[in-house]
């Protein structure tokens, strides 16, 4: 799975978990996991804020518009940051456009 | 024992039963099988459940034996779901019906591991021991795909099937799931008692792996293959489960509490017992976990070696199993002293493998 490229995300399509995954707040280790087939890995705080966005109805220019104001940063930069977390977790069956 | 700073268990692997419709002579199961009658009740599952959930589980993994032979897992899944607990059912597939499914699927199942015993039917039901056992498994598949739960198809490897794994995998995406394993044989419990008819030779491992890596290529974006090696042949151990007392909790049919589905095995500590202690007293204190948590216990080279933190020093119960000291480095590293044990096992396998010993109740030799 590694080796294929990453596919580019558009900012109008709607992201959503797939089925099976999910992310979740950690209690015991005050961290957020993503819930995943037969693993669970730490999302850092940047994914955690995107993926907690991550509701199946929200496209993703607006969950770059939300975070480029929650975090007072130029569109741009956040756009890529997304953009680049989206498509790598849709690489890894996390999520799906 | 140890100052090694106990980290809460991330599995919870749940051995529900050990009855099972199937015979798998590479099963990894203990040679003493539980029996229905010495089971956990279903208000203990539960609390072990709640005390795994509290203690820091994140995951917890139905297993068996054949887990949906006990009536109540959708009772123990819908309560996992509701601790926030990822449930994964990990199943041989033959009685698994859109009824029950559904049940599991409503109670809040996050996903399954089904596993197949081969791609065709004949060696397939020859090695489970049970007739009509493949197409069970294939109606299974079909009806988890369709209901839209994630499958992961599981392949056990052995000399006898390690030229379909090709095949294997493209049946794993024709059937819709979305990852497989490719798992040879760990050489525990009945798999060690079968271990000179199932070892595959050093060519037919190497081939294992061409076709793994081929298959990662071909079906790329469509299925994702976890790959899991015989370590017998590799020159360093694996981490078994994480290290020990570090990642997984198991506990077995009866309510015994391991670090490791085998260490059973391990006779000179007694075995905790969730019917008469918690699940977090017995992770933090009880000796059997105590034991070989961190890297205190180690002995040469292990306690000297940059790779400790890494492999953990290999496997405690095959360390056991092979050199009658659990308490030794894992004679699968070619660092070990004994490691000529292990280079002596497979010259000394045989050109045409011994008759299978399947697993089955009052089955097991000696
Ligand atoms: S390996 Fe085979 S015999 Fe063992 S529990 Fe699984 S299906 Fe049953
Ligand atoms: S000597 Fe011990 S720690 Fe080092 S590689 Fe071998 S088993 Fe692992």
């Amino acid at each position: 799975m590694t080796d294929t490229p990453t596919p580019p995300v558009a900012e109008d399509s709607v992201v959503r978990f797939l089925r099976g995954t999910r992310l979740q707040h950690d209690r015991v280790r005050d961290q957020w996991v993503i819930q995943a087939p037969e693993r669970a890995f730490i999302a850092d705080p940047v994914a955690a804020e995107i993926l907690r966005l991550v509701d199946g109805t929200r496209p993703v220019a607006a969950i770059i518009d939300i975070l480029a104001e929650r975090f007072a940063a130029p569109r741009p930069v956040i756009a890529h940051d997304v953009l680049e977390m989206i498509a790598s977790l849709a690489q890894r069956q996390v999520l799906t456009a | 024992m140890t100052d090694t700073p106990v980290l809460p268990p991330m599995s919870l692997l749940a051995e529900l039963t050990h009855r099972c419709p199937l015979q798998c002579p590479y099963c990894s199961n203990p040679l003493a099988l539980d029996g229905r009658e010495g089971e956990l009740a279903t208000e203990d599952w539960l609390r072990v459940l709640d005390q795994a959930a509290e203690l820091g589980v994140l995951q917890v993994h139905f297993s068996g034996g054949e887990p949906m032979a006990r009536r109540d897992l959708p009772q123990l899944v819908r309560h996992a779901a509701s601790l926030g607990l990822y449930s994964n059912l990990i199943t041989s597939g033959v009685l698994l019906t859109e009824a029950t499914l559904a049940q599991l699927a409503g109670a809040g199942l996050d996903h399954v591991q089904l596993s197949f015993q081969d791609v065709d039917t004949v060696p397939a039901e020859t090695m489970g021991g049970m007739p009509g056992a493949q197409a069970k498994k294939l109606a299974a598949a079909r009806l988890i795909v369709a209901e839209g739960m994630p499958l992961t198809t599981n392949f056990v490897i052995h000399r006898g099937n390690v030229g379909r794994i090709g095949r294997m995998l493209d049946l794993a995406v024709d059937l819709g799931a979305r990852r497989a394993e490719i798992a040879h044989t760990q050489y525990y419990g009945w798999g060690l008692v079968n271990r000179a008819a199932l070892m595959p030779s050093r060519a037919q491992l190497e081939e294992a792996t061409r076709a793994v890596d081929e298959a990662r290529t071909r079906l790329a974006g469509k299925l994702a293959i976890d790959y899991v090696t015989p370590d017998y042949y590799a020159d360093q151990p694996k981490p078994c489960m994480g290290g020990w007392g570090r990642r997984f909790v198991n506990v077995s049919p009866t309510g015994h509490v391991l670090p490791c589905h085998a260490a059973e095995t391990i006779k000179s500590v007694p075995i905790p017992d969730i019917r008469t202690d918690s699940l977090g007293a017995i992770w933090a204190d009880a000796p059997l976990f105590r034991l070989f948590r961190g890297t205190d216990w180690m002995p040469e080279p292990c306690r000297g070696c940059d790779q400790r933190e890494q492999d953990w020093g290999g496997c405690r119960c095959q360390a056991l199993a092979l050199l009658g000291d659990a308490a030794a480095t894992d004679p699968v590293c070619t660092r070990s002293p004994d490691h000529a044990r292990i280079s002596k096992i497979l010259a000394d396998l045989p050109e045409t493998p011994p008759p299978l010993v399947y697993r089955r109740y009052g089955n097991a030799p000696g």
